[in-house]
């Protein structure tokens, strides 16, 4: 293989699959000038602070947008509970158009409301934890063999996320494990599984249902975080989780 | 009739959950092409309002790539009608890829693995608005937006390859830029 500047990029954005990535850096490891691109290109990505090159939209800009997009949430649901009370062949169409309803729905945002299912699941049946600990060496080894995954298990109490337990729980059919912590009042469910369609090693925040959640993917392994805590302090939390993580090679 | 009158409220109640938790998203990619944050407004408004209106052709699967296409559409027209530019059209592309050639072989050349100083954000939010269109919108919606090569090309209409090439170039120009800025500093 040639010097290829365009593949060394894509090796760094994880584009190039496994065959690929070995070609690439076996060139890699022995060409001089690829080694230093590499160096030079990493060492931007890393200093590249993405977070703050975004742009917050105005508080005036999502309003419009609303107002252009009119929601009649109350005519809504009381056109669905006649429906109902209605009894028979027009409840069964309610619950047809409901089934239209998930159906149309992205997978990713089925995968979101089913994490912030399972989240107030674990709030309202008061079962929020299977192994109540706090201490990380408790609660990790406690999923051994009642999961198909180990997930990263990191004490962040120092750091102002107290580490509650652990649970097992299910994302979309997909067992997880939720790994509880705490913030004031707030709880947080990180949702840890396999195969939900989460590509981004960057986390994401998205909102639905007034709950905030961040997702991201690491060694192959989907994490959600699930809560009703301001979308700073989750993205806060999700900083300092992958940090430690990270440290502790998990 | 008022099943038609539920479903399109069921339909807005559905874009709103599904698009306007990218709101962020699109606005940031406005305020880079068009590099003013009155018009960046005014992109975005328009994007959600067409955006809506072809809610219904939505086939499912990531929307944010979706609606970051559907931005891009409504920032060229709006560039292209305010200032009869042929903005990020394709003659612009060649003429940029042309015009930056040299100063990207330059980068290339001399890749020692410095690591780069710190800037704060709002310098290198203007490095990198000073990119040519075609690099700076790529750059963005890689660096910033987290899309994947696929999903890029499919928002700016370019086969996969063009995009990489484009990445490269970007990021080597960008880097070109900020060495330049420290010693100027």
């Amino acid at each position: 293989m040639n010097c290829d500047e365009v593949l060394i990029h894509a090796l760094i954005d994880g584009e190039l699959d496994a065959g690929h990535a070995r070609t690439v850096e076996a060139h890699i490891a022995g060409c001089g000038r690829c080694t230093q691109q590499v160096a030079a290109y990493r060492a931007l990505r890393q200093a590249l602070p993405a977070r703050e090159l975004r742009y917050a939209a105005p508080a005036s800009l999502r309003a419009r947008i609303e107002r252009t997009v009119p929601v009649p949430a109350r005519a809504d649901r009381r056109t669905l509970l006649k429906g109902f009370l209605a009894g028979g062949a027009i409840s069964a169409l309610a619950a047809a158009s409901v089934a239209f309803v998930v159906v149309r729905q992205g997978r990713d945002d089925v995968i979101l409301g089913e994490a912030i299912s399972a989240h107030l699941r674990s709030l309202q049946a008061d079962h929020l934890t299977d192994v109540p600990s706090t201490d990380q060496h408790t609660v990790k080894p406690w999923f051994n063999g009642r999961i198909d995954l180990a997930p990263p298990v990191v004490d962040l109490t120092g750091q102002g996320f107290t580490l509650v337990g652990g649970r097992r729980d299910f994302i979309d059919g997909k067992p997880a494990a939720a790994i509880v912590y705490r913030r004031r009042v707030h709880v947080i469910n990180l949702f840890v599984a396999q195969g939900l369609g989460v590509r981004s090693p960057t986390p994401q925040l998205a909102t639905v249902q007034g709950y905030n959640i961040l997702r991201w993917n690491e060694g192959g392994l989907d994490l959600l975080a699930v809560s009703d805590l301001g979308r700073d302090e989750l993205e806060e939390f999700g900083a300092k989780f992958i940090a430690a993580a990270r440290g502790a090679g998990q | 009739m008022a099943p038609d009158v539920k479903d399109d409220d069921g339909a807005a109640q559905r874009f709103r959950a599904a698009a306007l938790p990218y709101l962020d998203d699109v606005y940031t990619l406005a305020r880079y092409l068009l590099r003013d944050p009155h018009d960046a407004e005014d992109a975005v408004q328009e994007c959600y309002l067409r955006a809506f209106r072809h809610f219904a052709t939505f086939r499912g699967g990531p929307i944010k790539p979706w609606l970051l296409a559907i931005l891009r559409n409504v920032c060229r027209v709006e560039y292209a009608r305010r200032s009869a530019s042929a903005f990020m059209q394709g003659e612009e592309d060649d003429a940029a890829e042309q015009a930056t050639q040299g100063l990207w072989e330059e980068a290339s050349a001399s890749p020692e693995a410095e690591t780069l100083r710190h800037l704060d954000a709002a310098s290198v939010q203007r490095l990198i608005a000073d990119l040519p269109p075609p690099f700076r919108e790529t750059l963005v919606l890689r660096e910033i937006n987290d899309l994947s090569y696929r999903e890029i090309a499919d928002v700016v209409g370019a086969p996969v390859g063009t995009v990489m090439s484009r990445l490269a170039r970007a990021r080597a120009l960008l880097r070109a830029a900020w060495l330049a800025e420290e010693k100027e500093t």
